[in-house]
């Protein structure tokens, strides 16, 4: 008998116990509908306002993803650079909001209902898109000159908070996506960690080896559930040369020579050459702990997982690395960064903006301070953020981390040397939507020995371009 | 007090309206003198079914016909959301895997906790130590408990595989399989709830007067027959309801298939409330997941009024 049965039981002594039972759904639901007050953020004129915040135009501005208590030493820094930044500008009052994680899709809706969502909002590069489209941001682009390091950002980043001419937010941090190995299996396995897989062929023969260490070792994993295998679904055709979706963004283009080849790879690491473990369905967490326990080979993902697994699951750094995307075609770019509220007033956004240029886009201040987080024993040197574009600006940024790095910087080389040279793509419209689909054809692919890769993917490309056809992308 | 009655009435009953009227009120006003504490203890209760659950509900079913953005003002959308969710082709994947494990939770999930409920009916030895044991899953956290499967449903190392293979016995793909995925969460469903319906069987059980069961041993009737004859029309009531509650329940299953995988593989454990919640939080859709949410509520309705109407009957 189910959970909500149990509970059921109780109906004949009270009222509550009726169909109504998806209220829990529904109270969310409800919740995230809450207050529909008309928004009356920025300046929907988009006249360029370049007038700085007067000195005596007192503001407090909310700001999202402050460094939870559980993370003293970052909590430390995002307080001294409050204090640092007030004492510049002292009519300008900064108050963080902390939340682990910083954005929780379950309750952004509801914040945003509610009121509650900060002036200035942290969140995913997937979700932005969406978020713009729906009208949840705020158009900053009148505003940008408080921002003075605005025009060093590297403009491909810088695009994914753009619609058009419009600007939307600023970028946190930044990382495409490429091959994280793990350096001890590898030389285990008789591989030379120092020349990791180039293509997904090399790939292929690491996990054949890797895997045949015995003892549930896993030569390479990848995610199947939670829209996450699409997302690697997404990177993988990005690093054959394919497409998720037509130029103009209205239909799929996954059912693809490229897109069967992904499959196919896969197919063939699970089924043939058993190379991927019996378990599936996995996402990330699960990943991260199969590496960080010595079990896993490779997988794809951003540099910073070297940090999750070390803060989380006590490894090691010098055990893993990075080399570029297999193929090295093309790759996806990931982040997060900020928006603003939609109800944000003009001088909120200006403030924020302010307070974004101060911490989180100058070189040498607030979260690119590399020396003072070295000294506050944090890890330093991992090939992330990548904010700026090829200019001073960044080359400065590149100076200072490489100055106090900390970390073994040269587990990273392979994948920073070929940063540049790999193209990144942002990701498809109507992202989540996608993804949920291809979860579904990355799912059946790795649990299933007789799958049917050219049917899978004629049926997920019906779905999706229902999809994109809904959306009106 | 039935000679008091012609003298208690109102003499205005048969002479006129506004003695009536004023009588009426005057017993009003006592009945709610005499209730004034009951009131008071219904308005909270009143006050909190408004703003938790009848609220949402009415704001959700709004909330199906509109399309928002949570920051400027709600646009009426008629039936677009409804169009919306009929043509997604995983919304009829979603009904049947509900319907599915709607009908495994009965085969399964039903029958074990009654059988459980008999057993320890019968059991004359460490009946309050084997009561505890029973009930224990249930005290377990939900997710806590669908996290400890995960792991005995683990196609390597997990607890499942390693007892087949010990009696030499193919292994499953547990949740790594449509043929087995759906089993594999109704079988975590059961487990977690086995207790509470045991319970309930248990007491439903221990108001059968033990002389008719001694009346059928002296006519010779055996365990099963006394089941049958007995122990099930004697229970029939709560086994109505306990049948519709569980469908009502089962039907909005989403922590299985939320914790343990994610809808797949291939969307064979893509249920109603899990895609509405995909509409609502992953897809950005409230009208959507309202309008689905709407639908299961319809659907649910008709089985509450056939509990209603059971319960009722029960009650006289």
């Amino acid at each position: 008998m189910d959970r909500r049965a149990r509970r059921g039981v109780r109906a004949p002594f009270q009222k509550g116990n009726h169909p109504m039972r998806s209220r829990l759904l529904a109270t969310l639901l409800a919740a995230a509908v809450g207050v529909t007050a008309a928004g009356c953020g920025g300046d929907d004129s988009g006249a360029k306002d370049d007038k700085p915040l007067g000195a005596g135009t007192k503001v407090s501005i909310t700001v999202g993803c402050m460094p939870a208590k559980s993370q003293p030493a970052q909590r430390k820094e995002w307080e001294e650079d409050v204090a640092a930044f007030q004492k510049l500008h002292p009519n300008i009052t900064v108050v963080g909001k902390d939340a682990f994680p910083c954005m929780d899709p379950n309750t952004f809706q509801a914040k945003l209902a509610g009121g509650q969502v900060e002036d200035v909002y942290y969140v995913y590069f997937t979700d932005v898109r969406g978020i713009i489209a729906n009208g949840q941001a705020a158009d900053i682009t009148p505003y940008l000159g408080a921002a003075k390091q605005y025009p060093n950002l590297d403009p491909n980043v810088e695009k994914v908070f753009k619609d058009g001419d419009k600007v939307y937010g600023l970028p946190r941090q930044n990382y495409a996506m490429g091959l994280f190995y793990n350096r001890a299996l590898f030389k285990k396995a008789g591989l030379n960690p120092d020349a990791p897989p180039k293509t997904w062929a090399e790939v292929r023969d690491a996990a054949k080896k890797i895997s045949a260490l015995g003892g549930g070792t896993v030569g390479y994993a990848d995610m199947s559930a939670k829209n996450q295998g699409g997302w690697h679904f997404t990177t993988e055709i990005f690093s054959q040369g394919g497409e998720m979706v037509s130029a103009d963004g209205k239909k799929s283009a996954f059912n693809s020579p490229q897109g069967k080849a992904v499959l196919q790879t896969l197919k063939d690491m699970r089924w043939t050459d058993n190379s991927m473990g019996s378990k599936q369905l996995l996402v990330d967490a699960d990943i991260q702990r199969m590496m960080a326990a010595g079990k896993l080979g490779m997988y794809l993902g951003a540099p910073d997982n070297a940090t999750a697994l070390v803060d989380q699951f006590k490894a090691k750094y010098d055990d893993f690395g990075m080399a570029p995307i297999p193929g090295s075609t093309g790759t996806l770019m990931g982040g997060d960064g900020w928006l603003f509220s939609p109800k944000a007033s003009p001088e909120k956004i200006k403030a924020g903006l302010m307070w974004l240029d101060f911490y989180g886009i100058t070189p040498g201040q607030g979260q690119l301070n590399y020396a003072r987080a070295k000294a506050n024993g944090r890890p330093v040197g991992l090939p992330q953020p990548k904010l700026f574009g090829p200019n001073a600006v960044g080359a400065k940024d590149r100076e200072l981390r490489a100055a106090s790095a900390n970390l073994p910087v040269g587990n990273f080389k392979p994948y920073e040397d070929a940063y540049n040279t790999v193209p990144g793509k942002l990701e498809p419209p109507q992202a989540q939507q996608l993804y949920a689909v291809l979860d579904s054809v990355m799912s059946a692919v790795l649990t299933r020995q007789d799958a049917d890769i050219d049917r899978l993917l004629a049926d997920a490309q019906k779905k999706a371009d229902a999809a994109l056809a809904r959306s009106g992308s | 007090m039935t000679t008091l009655r012609p003298a208690a009435r109102p003499a205005g009953r048969r002479t006129g309206r506004p003695a009536g009227r004023r009588t009426g009120r005057t017993r009003f006003r006592r009945a709610a003198q005499r209730n004034l504490t009951a009131y008071g203890f219904l308005c909270g209760a009143l006050i909190c079914f408004a703003f938790f659950s009848w609220y949402p509900m009415v704001r959700e079913v709004l909330l199906s016909f509109q399309k928002t953005n949570f920051v400027g003002a709600a646009r009426w959308v008629g039936f677009d959301n409804f169009r919306t969710v009929l043509a997604d082709p995983v919304f009829t994947d979603a009904w049947a895997n509900t319907a599915m494990f709607t009908l495994l939770a009965l085969l399964i999930g039903y029958v074990v906790p009654f059988c459980a409920a008999i057993v320890l009916n019968e059991l004359r030895h460490a009946r309050g130590y084997l009561r505890f044991v029973v009930y224990l899953p249930v005290m377990l956290p939900p997710a806590a408990a669908v996290l400890l499967f995960k792991w005995f449903y683990d196609p390597g190392p997990g607890l499942f595989n390693q007892v087949l293979k010990a009696v030499r016995l193919p292994t499953l793909a547990w949740l790594d399989s449509t043929d087995t995925s759906l089993l594999s969460l109704v079988i975590v469903s059961t487990w977690m709830n086995l207790g509470s319906g045991t319970l309930i069987y248990l007491a439903a059980l221990q108001t059968i007067p033990g002389e008719l069961y001694e009346a059928a041993e002296l006519d010779g009737a055996g365990l099963l027959r006394r089941i049958r004859h007995i122990t099930i029309p004697q229970t029939r009531l709560i086994l109505l309801v306990m049948l519709l509650l569980q469908i009502i329940a089962t039907m909005q299953v989403f922590i299985e298939p939320y914790l343990l995988t994610g809808g797949g593989p291939e969307d064979s454990t893509v249920t109603v409330a899990y895609l509405m919640y995909q509409y609502a939080f992953n897809f950005n859709n409230f009208g959507g997941g309202g309008a689905l949410g709407l639908m299961l509520m319809l659907v649910l309705m008709v089985f509450s009024a056939i509990y209603l109407r059971v319960s009722r009957e029960d009650a006289r």
